[in-house]
């Protein structure tokens, strides 16, 4: 019961962005996967999500297949991905991105209980719901994108950056939530930080990467306290 | 009483050119096509109406079929062409012009099909309530029963779209889709689905702006031509993003069509269209109701 990824590659015409990595997440483990710009790291979870094609290699979870398969069908598999950036529909209103959320799921009450957990977690959603996404800070569209991807009850969580042009307080609060969050749910995340000290502190694995390969992989305890690795891939 | 009747006839046409607007305004959101094809999808319906009402006489029945029709068609025309040609060409300027061209290449298709089928010769229907104006004790206004009909049609029409796409979770999945395709994916909606969705919508929207307009003109493969153009300029008037933008854009289009026509030439009314769109594009290309570039619901 775990997410393995063997020998995947993938292309963008003809530049190899992901080059036969190869790695594994046991259930119930957050993996921090660090690197530096062009790295390859969104475009790792780009396909573990569904959005690229991979040229080569396998990914499995829960023993099957996720490749080739559409993003809103591993939603329904409950993998699902945050990306970075504009995480949320902006011309939508806050009610109706989390309510994206629950659109595909049959048991509707549960939909409702889902809502109001986030709501609970979020409270500054709560006071925004009627408002554009548009309005919302760059911290509460980090939470609304998380809080979708919640009430779609996830088992898998794919999340790119959300430290992405966040305050240092703002990045502590997500990361505090986040390491909360995975263990009262049990979710397994893999998670794509370029703020290596952050992803590291709340991580069991760190899963370093460099020009679409594996640099090293191990607890993140270690990492974080390896000399070399911190000269050349932390930036710490 | 002359300048009332003029804005009340020129309501009428509007909403015909709304419901061509809101058509093609809906394709665009949803697929980021200029759909050409359009006018021959709406001819399409309006034919399979007219087999209708010449077979039952029956005006009732021939709208919904061809609204169905319409629906029908646009959706096959997703299907069948759009999403097979988005999957073959992927990226570059291909990607962009050749939907459009396929939806121009379309046209011409259905347009000959109907020809070959129905005849390249005018037929007409009658409308089901007289198509005679009003009469004010001794005065008769233009404004007839017919158009008062298409007025309240279109105003039907429209009300239920803003419903679908306000109110229902379709309506949530719909401009999810339209506005961010990929972050709706990730959300799990079917992005293809709703999308043939989108084309069925604005199929069926075209088909009834066919069957409304036909008793007041008479119906030709290519009888429905003028009325894509001026869907056009209704679109870009309402900034080609909002629904709402395509509704008031065809009616605005079309009262100020009504007053050029009444107090100023009949010959200057449709160059004045094209000179509103050029205008339009030039001055404001986001429409009289964009804001710096966004997109309204």
């Amino acid at each position: 019961m775990s997410l393995i990824i063997e020998n995947l590659t993938v292309r963008h015409g003809a530049i190899t962005a992901i080059d036969s990595l190869s790695f594994r997440v046991n259930e119930r483990e957050l993996a921090a996967v660090i690197g530096a710009n062009g790295a390859g790291k969104t475009t790792l979870l780009r396909t573990l999500s569904g959005l690229n094609e991979p040229i080569g290699g396998s990914v499995t979870w829960h023993g099957e297949s996720i490749l080739h398969t559409k993003p809103e069908d591993l939603v329904r598999r409950g993998i699902l991905h945050v990306s970075d950036g504009k995480t949320v529909i902006p011309e939508l209103s806050v009610k109706e991105n989390l309510a994206l959320g629950g659109l595909w799921r049959k048991d509707k009450k549960d939909v409702v209980v889902a809502t109001d957990e986030v709501i609970d977690l979020f409270p500054r959603l709560g006071e925004r719901l009627t408002q554009s996404a548009d309005t919302l800070s760059g911290g509460e569209r980090q939470m609304l994108a998380i809080g979708r991807a919640l009430i779609s009850r996830p088992k898998l969580l794919l999340l790119d950056e959300p430290s992405l042009g966040l305050a240092p307080l703002i990045i502590d609060q997500i990361f505090q939530t986040l390491d909360s969050l995975r263990h009262k749910l049990g979710l397994t995340v893999v998670l794509v930080e370029q703020n290596a000290m952050s992803a590291l502190g709340i991580a069991d694995t760190g899963i370093i990467i460099n020009l679409g390969k594996l640099v090293t992989v191990g607890k993140s305890n270690d990492l974080k306290s390896d000399p070399n690795l911190r000269a050349a891939y932390l930036g710490y | 009483m002359r300048l009332f009747s003029t804005l009340l006839i020129g309501l009428s046409s509007g909403a015909i050119y709304s419901l061509m607007a809101l058509a093609l305004v809906l394709v665009w959101r949803s697929t980021r096509v200029v759909n050409f094809a359009q006018a021959g999808q709406a001819i399409a319906s309006t034919y399979i109406g007219y087999l209708v009402i010449s077979r039952t006489d029956n005006y009732w029945l021939a709208l919904p079929v061809a609204l169905v029709a319409g629906a029908l068609i646009g959706a096959l025309v997703d299907v069948a062409l759009i999403r097979t040609l988005n999957k073959r060409v992927k990226s570059g300027p291909a990607a962009e012009m050749a939907p459009v061209i396929v939806t121009l290449g379309l046209l011409g298709l259905i347009r000959s099909t109907v020809g070959m089928i129905w005849g390249g010769d005018l037929k007409a229907y009658k409308a089901p309530v007289t198509n005679h104006g009003f009469t004010f004790g001794t005065t008769t206004i233009p404004f007839s029963p017919y158009n008062l009909l298409i007025v309240i049609t279109t105003v039907i029409v429209m009300a239920v779209f803003s419903i679908i796409f306000q109110k229902t979770n379709l309506g949530l999945s719909l401009r999810a889709a339209a506005f961010q395709p990929e972050i709706a994916r990730l959300a799990g909606v079917r992005v293809d689905l709703v999308r043939t969705i989108g084309w069925a919508f604005a199929g069926g929207a075209g088909a009834v702006a066919g069957v409304l307009v036909t008793p007041s003109n008479s119906l030709s493969p290519n009888s429905l031509d003028l009325l894509l153009v001026l869907g056009f300029v209704g679109a870009v008037i309402g900034g080609l993003e909002s629904l709402l933008g395509a509704a008031i854009g065809g009616v605005v289009l079309g009262i100020g069509l009504a007053f050029i026509l009444e107090y100023v030439s009949t010959s200057l009314a449709f160059p004045s269209a094209f000179i509103v769109l050029i205008l339009v594009l030039l001055i404001k290309p986001s429409g009289i109701l964009g804001k710096k570039g966004g997109r309204g619901a």
